[in-house]
């Protein structure tokens, strides 16, 4: 049985496979009547066009599941969270393909929707992942580059 | 006294310098992380490379987030990497 006062409600999880996101969903739920409202944000590599063939995300094992944890653990002390997962791929991604999820469970929306968005903002920014484009014609193609409006995104939430 | 420091490289710094990780032993006077950098890039031209935009490089101590004028002493473990683009 999960203790109530239990530190880590949202599990953080780096893996190479794919996930199901309804599933996972799910099984924040089940066999509990407290929740009211569960987000269920899920990030999808984009061919851009036509022109990428697949993303390769490279990650620093070890940061990055703390890093995640980090950004966890203050939606937490945010926000009423009864429960989530965030699980985040590494590896060669084809288009269509899942890359990350974050799924938040909380009595009331509000807090669902926020908790879900910062967890995105900060992950964004401070989880130690780097995107490199494999294009269609065979080609290597660059390395991501981190937007500014990605970094906007997380700052406005140490305004508030 | 300074002790050996496992360096690790990520992403298009990596490719850069070549390598995923190295240990190194850094001189007594470099102190702080743009200390290091600065040591770094007079060691070879792929690393002067690496870090000729210095200030966009981003650095991890015993993987924590750090800024550039962070101390390095005591370090077990310092990665460079570009700022991260994930999610």
């Amino acid at each position: 049985m999960e203790c109530a006062s239990s530190p880590a409600r949202i599990a953080v999880r780096i893996q190479r496979e794919d996930f199901d996101a309804a599933a996972q969903a799910n099984a924040l739920t089940r066999g509990r009547a407290d929740v009211g409202a569960v987000v269920t944000f899920t990030g999808l590599c984009r061919d851009e066009g036509g022109k990428l063939a697949a993303l390769e995300l490279e990650h620093y094992p070890g940061m990055a599941e703390d890093e995640i944890a980090r950004v966890a653990a203050e939606a937490e002390s945010r926000w009423p969270i009864l429960g989530g997962v965030a699980i985040h791929r590494y590896g060669k991604i084809a288009p269509g393909e899942n890359i990350v999820l974050v799924v938040i469970a909380s009595s009331h929306r509000a807090a669902a929707f926020e908790a879900a968005e910062f967890m995105m903002d900060y992950l964004k920014t401070r989880a130690p992942f780097w995107k490199k484009e494999h294009l269609k014609d065979g080609r290597e193609g660059a390395w991501v580059e981190a937007k500014d409006v990605d970094d906007a995104a997380a700052d406005r939430w140490r305004a508030t | 006294m300074s002790q050996p420091i496992k360096l690790s490289y990520f992403a298009w710094v990596r490719e850069r310098i070549g390598r995923p990780d190295e240990t190194l032993q850094p001189p007594a006077d470099v102190r702080t992380v743009a200390d290091l950098i600065a040591w770094l890039s007079a060691r070879g031209e792929e690393y002067a490379y690496a870090f000729e935009k210095a200030t966009v490089i981003r650095v991890a101590i015993d993987r924590k987030h750090v800024k550039q004028d962070s101390p390095i002493e005591g370090a077990r473990e310092i990665a460079f990497f570009p700022p991260m683009t994930g999610g």
